[in-house]
């Protein structure tokens, strides 16, 4: 049983220490810059402009179900019907746009980017890179890294906006709060620093997606099989730590 | 010119590769026949640096090779083209970027030149008007020869070829072979050729080392191998019943 849980603990270390080697790698200085400037525009597209649809859909439905959910659990007079627009705001701001479209992002970037490499070093392409004398790691991270930390706060921005939005045509619709009430609510004690707390833990989190899913998608051994466990471990374990920093995040944020 | 010296490579404490000691020959068509298992792709892969060997030297020309650093290898890899036994073309770009890749990298050339590069790497390899089409549209055949383009791009010293003909039908095999041959002499390159293919070992065997269990059990050309006192050697390329009625006939 202890030499298991021995083994277990080599095995995690390494792979930590797998981890920041790889991102080494990934840093240092590039082969030409303008290769990578052009990758990088090539992800901000594949990465971030064709993630914008499955966040606004999310984030409005997000939003309407808060609205519905905030107007049915405060029924009682006491409570004045611009708190549900409030809560709308707020929901959206300190946590769905950032923690949720985190998640949905590791589902659907994290596991196209550990696909696509791993599938790239199960058929030699990052072998024939490196036979090149290109830095593999950093010709096929970086862009990807640097095209999330930039596009990921957009779609952050875009999440918040478009869930209020989603939640007052819902709560409008359903009649549970006047279109006057709800505008008044997300106006209401209204505290900037929220977006830049949710931007803030925006930005970690795409590094998180990416860096974790490049390297299960990295060091990929064996074949297809091995490339869909890659891309599955790479959602897992992104989701995980992205749970996990959230409440660090917000307890060095917030507190 | 290529130096092994008592090269060492295991993976988990088994060894594969025990003790090989060769030289590659500049201008030659150097080949490493085995079994498949016996450790062929593996020594490729040790000593183009792919693969971290245990003990034991990789010398090209006069560099140590396997004790250099990151900057000292990318100087040495510059110098090589490497035909994987699946391409290994880039899925996401057309021929003619795939061929281009190595000269965007490394080269200052204007988009003009590398273009011009390209087009004669691809007229060398016989790929015509097929600039604008990705790995999936292609047969296997041409796949490979887009992957010699890509290999030659950068006039490399040395070529490194893993199971050129895997997958390929005989007609179109001894056509890569030729070509690989060819380019050799054309370039004066050292070149190793992976294959278990006995087609290949005739056709272009002018130093043929055989591996079998990760040990070199013998050392030849093409004119030594049919008359061989290895006894591995001899069930490996006597292995299909036509070459054995060959070889009873001759005797």
């Amino acid at each position: 049983m202890r030499v298991l849980k021995y083994r277990r603990m080599i095995k995690f270390l390494t792979q930590f220490g797998r981890y920041f080697l790889l991102l080494k790698k990934v840093f240092s200085k590039p082969e030409k810059p303008v290769l990578y400037y052009k990758q990088t525009l090539r992800e901000l597209v594949y990465l971030g402009l064709n993630s914008i649809g499955i966040i606004a859909i999310i984030s409005f439905f997000m939003g309407a179900v808060i609205t519905l959910q905030t107007a049915y659990n405060t029924e009682n007079p006491i409570y004045p019907k611009y708190l549900i627009g409030l809560g709308c705001r707020d929901s959206m701001i300190l946590e769905f746009s950032s923690t949720i479209a985190a998640l949905i992002l590791a589902g659907k970037v994290g596991s196209n980017i550990a696909s696509e490499i791993g599938t790239m070093r199960v058929t030699e392409q990052i072998d024939a890179m490196e036979i090149m004398g290109v830095n593999s790691a950093s010709y096929l991270i970086l862009p990807k890294m640097i095209a999330t930390l930039l596009f990921n706060p957009i779609l952050t921005l875009i999440a918040i906006i478009i869930g209020i939005f989603g939640g007052w045509i819902a709560g409008t619709l359903a009649g549970v709060i006047t279109s006057e009430n709800f505008i008044y609510g997300i106006q209401y004690a209204f505290i900037p620093y929220y977006i830049v707390y949710s931007l803030i833990k925006t930005v970690f989190f795409a590094f998180i997606i990416t860096s974790v899913s490049a390297f299960q998608g990295y060091y990929v051994d064996g074949g297809s099989l091995e490339v869909g466990r890659a891309s599955t471990k790479a959602v897992v374990y992104s989701s995980v730590l992205i749970l996990l920093f959230n409440v660090i995040l917000t307890q060095i944020l917030l507190s | 010119m290529i130096r092994v010296i008592k090269l060492n490579k295991s993976f988990n404490g088994k060894a594969v590769l025990e003790n090989i000691s060769v030289i590659f020959e500049t201008g030659k068509t150097n080949l490493i026949i085995g079994r498949s298992g016996s450790g062929k792709t593996v020594l490729l892969k040790s000593i183009v640096g792919l693969h971290e060997i245990d003990s034991g030297e990789v010398w090209y020309e006069d560099t140590l090779f396997n004790k250099l650093d990151f900057a000292g290898k990318k100087k040495i890899r510059s110098e090589m083209g490497m035909l994987f036994q699946g391409s290994a073309l880039f899925d996401s770009l057309t021929v003619e970027q795939n061929v281009r890749f190595p000269l965007d990298m490394f080269t200052d050339s204007s988009l003009e030149e590398k273009i011009e590069r390209v087009n004669f790497c691809l007229n060398r390899v016989d790929i015509i008007n097929a600039n604008n089409l990705f790995p999936s549209e292609l047969s296997g055949g041409m796949k490979k020869r887009v992957a010699i383009a890509r290999a030659i791009a950068l006039n490399p010293k040395y070529l490194f070829c893993d199971e050129p003909n895997s997958g390929l039908d005989p007609i179109t095999a001894i056509l890569i072979d030729a070509l690989i041959k060819e380019l050799t002499e054309e370039y004066s390159m050292t070149t190793i050729v992976n294959t278990h293919d006995m087609n290949s070992v005739m056709e272009i065997g002018e130093k043929i080392i055989f591996i079998s269990d990760g040990v070199k059990c013998w050392e030849g050309n093409k004119n030594d191998i049919l008359n061989s006192d290895c006894g591995t050697l001899n069930d490996f390329v006597f292995a299909n019943s036509l070459a054995k009625k060959l070889r009873t006939v001759s005797k």
